[in-house]
Formats: structure tokens, C-alpha cells, sequence
């Protein structure tokens, strides 16, 4: 029987790839997935290999984790913030420090100049700690903290505020990012070298497994690579192998695999290529169980979940026509919803020119609700599993990660791989590389290099109080003042002798952090035993 | 006779890490045939003065996401003037917001481009602005 002819169907004019250059072909069939088995390959949601999702009921049971990271100002500002987005339905908290938090510095520091309080909280002791929770019981919530370098103090000062609310840490549930490997590659919040950094995240693995048994004790992250231009399999290939260090570093460290490996997690990106994205997620996860069953021989199935966090990518959002950004957040949580995700937060669609406003974070806030409430997509597991094109693309991200990881085991492992420059040059590459694929509109930018019109930005953006340095150093003459600084100084010594040494670091940052000594005088204590990472330079 | 070749700084300046814009622009300077160094992270505004100083060069790039730059970049700008290099073009880029960018120009910063700006529009604006010169 003759088809149908209407109108001629003109032939293709281009290529096709995925935002990251995979190439995608115009049909997928069954063809495609001759040898895939259903039990090796896709399993049943919360059985091994877990590429359909980590729990059994996922969504049903209970939806993803509704975690806006935020933070601006002072431990005030941002504790209102805090409560802003509970009060609106949010359903964990995640803390965005403030650069010099970031790098062990004082608020009142000449390298804390002019960058206080504008990426983030600011945040100089146990005291802005206690105040950024002020009203907000500690084993109500689970919070996930971004901090990477000095990532054991800021945990210590959490800990230190549970104790102050009398909340027993047994009964904390959150997350340290502290996953310093990908500072080096890409997020560049480093302090010290490599092998000390590593010794604060075994000794931060080690005290969690005893005192916190349901703290995260690194969120393993994708995000900041693939922000930094990395394409989607490098960013799950260089997460994976990441974590496959930590997993090394912590069994070399003394601890079995079983005893800290349940409390890693992972955190993604979730960019504009929709199908790419989901495939990503679910090869993170049979990639990451085969690994940790074949590789280190992990027993406790909790040892094998990749559970992730993701964010909708910040890199993909426009300064020009902003409102298109609500556009692509909801494009991208979507496709961490279809993914699987455990956790994720939306970007706002102020966000390429300012912190967002309490307006666009609602927006960015309503865009989950409605897809967990309205779109239906929440009520089946894993919706497009057995999808030719997704269990094809799945496959080919998983070979295409596990080509980076036998070439990064031939380095002799990530801190080599890094030492090297090796993950930091592939993504230059990837970066620059896709700078001219938009330049010769190869790839388009709706309102950037197509479908431009001339329109300022029609948005108030928020803006950081000038006051805020001011605020935290007078602060911190206040606190340095009523302290007790002999208290200070020995414990601040005590540290110093500890890190020179091979004992778990925790009880004494602890001890540090309770005295009120500073997270700039901790970090320096640390910078003077460990020294600091210069990076190479290279562009 | 061969004509002496651009050379630019890319500098960032403060705490800010993020660094995908600065190496981009870079690469593409160079790709188009200038002379490029770039300081590298955590660059204080007496360092970049220092570097540009010491290499010479005609124009400095300064990239900055952090919302540091309206602290920064008047002392940098102050320093450029103590140093007497006010022949050294000055450019940003990063995140800025529109309303600062007034002020901005007023201390002596020639442009600035917004995330979004096209790399072959900062390739001809640093050509034209420094042979104009």
C-alpha cells in the first residue's frame, strides 16, 4: 500500500549530537539493544543494578528533597531565608557560604575585601553558626552545607550548634560537600595540597561512621565540572572516578568499604540536553553499583546506591530575556525527576546577574512543586525505561565514562590524573570548543545568538547590603573579646600537633571550633602544617 | 616589518574561582594571533598591577563573577594611575550587573561585556582599542 505523501519531508540539514557532541541518530529500535539483558542491564528500582532508581517505591514513597541552596549576608539575613523557603514548602536546607568562608578566611581579613557576604553567608565562628539556625531545630530538618577545603570545621561548627539545641548528633541528617578532588578540577576552592585534604576527608569518613551515623559525608560532584565545560560523560566519568579515589583513599585509611561507603553521595547537573541528562543519571547509578561490588567488593547494598542531589545547570541560564530561564529550569528538573534524582534545587531566572530575589526563588520553588503535584511524572518509577533511544544512550555514557577511567587508572589514579592537569585540560577543551560551536551558531542560544531582541533586563535583582563587612567584623572584635583566648590558643595548638601527626583531626577542630576560635584562625592553624595548593597554570 | 603583537593580561581579580570565561577568552586572544598571560586565581589588585607592569602589556582583562568588582576595581583603577600605566587599556566581563557599569567607566574601565558576549566582539574590541592607541 502507497504511503501517504502530503508535503515532501525535507532530508536532514545537519547533524545531530547532544549538547556535549554524542552523536544521535534518527531512530532507535530494538536493533539497538540486541544483548541487552533486563536483569544485568535495567533490574527492578532498588535492586541491583539500580539504573531504574535507588529505593523500590521511589517517588511514591516519598518525593525527591526540595533543597534551594541559598545564602547571602549575614547568618540574620540568610536564617530568614531559611525560613522564607520552609514556609513555602522547601523540605531541606542548603547552605551557600560566602567566598571567604569558603577559603578559611575572617570576615575581616584583607583578602575578605569587598566579598563579604556576596556569594553566599558569611560565617567567622560557632556564634554566626548558632545564629544562621536560630529557630530551626537541627534533627527537624537535613541541611547539605557547599563547603570543600574547610569543610571539617564548617561540619564541626553544625555539630557544635546540635549540642548547644541539645540535639543528639546521632539524630543529624545532612551533607558535607567536602569533595576537595573536584576543587582541583574545577571549582577551584582549594586550600591545602592534595594528600592532607584527602587525610580531612578519611578522618571526617572515620568520626561520621562512629558519632553520625546518617551524615553524607561527601557529595561526590558532577556539577561544578560540567559547569566548568565539561561534556556529560567527562562530568560522569571524572564524578565516578572521583569517588572511586575516595573509596581507595578511605580503605587505605584503615576503614572497611562497608563502614563509610553508605554515607557517600553524589551531585549533578542536570543541563539543557533532556534525554542526555536522564541517561546520565541512570549510568551513574549501574556504573557506580557494578563498581562498587566488582571493584571493592562492597556487602552492604546500601555501599552500592548512587544517591544523588542535582541542580538544574547554571551555565545554561541567560542574562538576556531572563524569563526564558524559567523555561529552561523547567525543562531540567524535569529531566532530574525522570532521572531519578533523590535532591534538587532550581536556579532562578534572576540568577546570571544577581543572588535571586525571595520572588524568583519562589518561582524556581513552584517549578518543582508543580511537577511533583501536577505533572503526574512523580506517580511511576523510572517512566522511560525499556525506551530504545534512553537504554541506548545509557550504554553508550556508560562505555564512554568507563574509556576515562581506564585511562585515568593508567595516570595511576585521580590525585595523579590531577597532578598531571589531565581532567583540567579536557575540560578546557570541552569548554572552548563549544565557546566557538556558539560563535559559528552551530549551537543556539535563544535571545543570545538567535531570536535576539533589544530589551534591558526587566528584572530587580537583589543586592547585598554594603553593611554586611562591617557588621561581621565588629563581630568578630566582640567575639575575640569575650572569649576565653587561652582556651583558644591551646586548643589552637593542640590542632597543630594533631595535624602533624596521623590521629583523627575532628575531636580537635571540635574542641577548636567550642572555645569560639575562628574559622580563619583554624584554617591558618592548618595552612601552617599543610601548607597551601598553588595550581598549575594553564589555559 | 612585522608588527609588534598585542599583549594582554587575564586577570582575576579576588576570591572568585570561576575561571571557564577568562581561559576562553584567552585562548581566543591568542588564537587570534595576541600575546596572552594569565595571572592565574586569587590575584590581588596589587598583583595584577605588578604583572601587567612586569610583562609589558597592552591591555588587561579583568573577569569577576563574586559581585566583588565595585571594591576592587577602584583600587585596581587607583593603582594603574599610581603606577602611571594609564596607557594600559582596561576591559571586564563577568557578572556585572547594568547599574554598576556606569560607575565602572567613570573610573576608567573602556567596556564591559556581559555573560553572553560574543567572543569575535571582545577579539575586535581589543584589535581596534589598542591599535587605535
Amino acid at each position: 500500500m502507497k504511503t501517504i505523501e502530503t508535503r515532501e519531508q525535507p532530508p536532514a540539514s545537519r547533524s545531530f549530537e547532544t549538547l556535549s557532541g554524542h552523536p544521535v541518530r534518527e531512530i532507535y529500535t530494538a536493533d539497538d539493544l540486541r544483548g541487552f539483558d533486563v536483569p544485568r542491564d535495567l533490574g527492578t528500582p532498588g535492586e541491583y543494578p539500580y539504573a531504574r532508581g535507588v529505593y523500590r517505591n521511589m517517588y511514591r514513597g516519598r518525593l525527591w528533597t526540595m533543597r534551594q541552596f541559598a545564602g547571602f549576608g549575614t547568618a540574620e539575613d540568610t536564617n530568614l531565608r531559611f525560613k522564607y523557603l520552609l514556609e513555602q514548602g522547601q523540605t531541606g536546607l542548603s547552605v551557600a557560604f560566602d567566598y571567604p568562608t569558603l577559603f578559611g578566611y575572617d570576615s575581616d581579613s584583607p583578602q575578605a575585601y569587598g566579598e563579604v557576604g556576596r556569594c553566599g553567608v558569611a560565617i567567622d565562628s560557632l556564634a554566626d553558626m548558632e545564629t544562621l539556625f536560630d529557630g530551626i531545630r537541627l534533627d527537624q530538618v537535613t541541611t547539605s552545607m557547599t563547603t570543600n577545603a574547610p569543610a571539617a570545621v564548617i561540619w564541626a561548627m553544625y555539630l557544635a550548634t546540635a549540642e548547644k539545641q541539645g540535639v543528639d548528633w546521632k539524630d543529624l541528617s545532612g551533607t558535607i560537600q567536602n569533595d576537595i578532588l573536584k576543587e582541583y578540577i574545577a571549582q577551584k576552592t582549594f586550600i591545602y595540597p592534595p594528600e592532607p585534604s584527602m587525610r580531612l576527608i578519611t578522618d571526617a569518613m572515620g568520626f561520621a561512621a562512629r558519632e553520625v551515623p546518617r551524615w553524607n559525608t561527601i557529595s561526590i560532584s558532577g556539577y561544578h565540572i560540567r559547569e566548568a565545560g565539561s561534556t556529560a560523560i567527562q562530568e560522569l566519568a571524572f564524578t565516578l572516578r572521583d569517588g572511586i579515589e575516595y573509596v581507595e583513599y578511605g580503605m587505605r585509611a584503615g576503614l572497611g568499604v562497608d563502614e563509610f561507603a553508605p554515607r557517600l553521595s553524589f551531585f549533578f547537573d542536570v543541563h539543557n540536553d533532556f534525554f542526555e541528562e536522564i541517561a546520565k543519571l541512570r549510568a551513574a547509578r549501574r556504573i557506580w553499583a557494578r563498581t562498587m561490588k566488582e571493584r571493592f567488593g562492597a556487602r552492604d547494598p546500601r555501599s552500592l546506591l548512587c544517591r544523588i542531589h542535582c541542580q538544574t545547570a547554571g551555565v545554561s541560564l541567560t542574562a538576556q530575556q531572563p524569563y526564558n530561564n524559567v523555561v529552561r529550569v523547567t525543562l531540567q528538573a524535569l529531566a532530574a525527576v525522570l532521572g531519578g534524582t533523590q535532591s534538587l534545587h532550581t536556579n532562578s531566572l534572576d540568577e546570571t546577574l544577581a543572588l535571586p530575589t525571595e520572588k524568583s526563588v519562589t518561582i524556581a520553588l513552584r517549578t518543582q512543586q508543580i511537577i511533583a503535584y501536577e505533572s503526574g511524572v512523580a506517580g511511576t518509577i523510572d517512566p522511560l525505561g525499556g525506551s530504545y533511544f534512553v537504554e541506548t544512550l545509557t550504554n553508550e555514557m556508560e562505555a564512554g565514562a568507563r574509556g576515562y577511567f581506564d585511562r585515568i587508572d593508567a595516570l595511576g589514579g585521580m590525585v595523579a590524573a590531577i597532578e598531571r592537569g589531565y581532567p583540567q585540560r579536557e575540560i578546557l577543551e570541552s569548554s572552548y570548543q563549544y565557546a566557538r560551536a556558539v560563535e559559528r551558531k552551530e549551537k543556539i542560544v535563544v535571545g543570545v545568538n538567535e531570536f535576539v531582541t533589544e530589551e534591558p533586563p526587566p528584572v530587580d535583582t537583589l543586592v547585598i547590603d554594603e553593611d554586611v563587612q562591617k557588621r561581621q567584623c565588629s563581630r568578630l572584635k566582640e567575639l575575640r573579646a569575650r572569649r576565653d583566648s587561652t582556651s583558644v590558643s591551646r586548643n589552637l595548638a593542640e590542632l597543630k600537633r594533631a595535624a602533624a601527626g596521623t590521629e583523627n583531626l575532628m575531636p580537635r577542630i571540635l574542641d577548636c571550633v567550642r572555645c569560639y576560635a575562628t574559622l580563619g584562625e583554624i584554617s591558618d592553624a592548618l595552612r601552617e602544617v599543610f601548607g597551601e595548593y598553588q595550581e598549575p597554570n594553564i589555559f | 616589518m612585522t608588527e609588534k603583537k598585542i599583549r594582554v593580561l587575564i586577570a582575576k581579580p579576588g576570591l572568585d574561582g570561576h575561571d571557564r570565561g577568562a581561559k576562553v577568552i584567552a585562548r581566543a586572544l591568542r588564537d587570534a594571533g595576541m600575546e596572552v598571560i594569565y595571572t592565574g586565581l586569587r590575584q590581588t589588585p596589587e598583583q595584577i598591577i605588578q604583572a601587567a607592569l612586569q610583562e609589558d602589556v597592552d591591555a588587561i582583562g579583568l573577569s569577576i563573577l563574586s559581585g566583588a568588582h565595585m571594591h576592587l576595581f577602584p583600587r585596581l583603577m587607583e593603582l594603574r594611575r599610581e603606577k602611571n600605566l594609564e596607557d594600559v587599556m582596561v576591559f571586564a566581563g563577568g557578572i556585572i550587573p547594568d547599574q554598576d557599569i556606569p560607575r565602572l567607566k567613570e573610573i576608567g574601565i573602556t567596556e564591559v561585556f556581559p555573560p553572553g558576549s560574543s567572543l569575535a566582539e571582545i577579539v575586535n574590541f581589543v584589535t581596534t582599542h589598542i591599535r587605535a592607541a
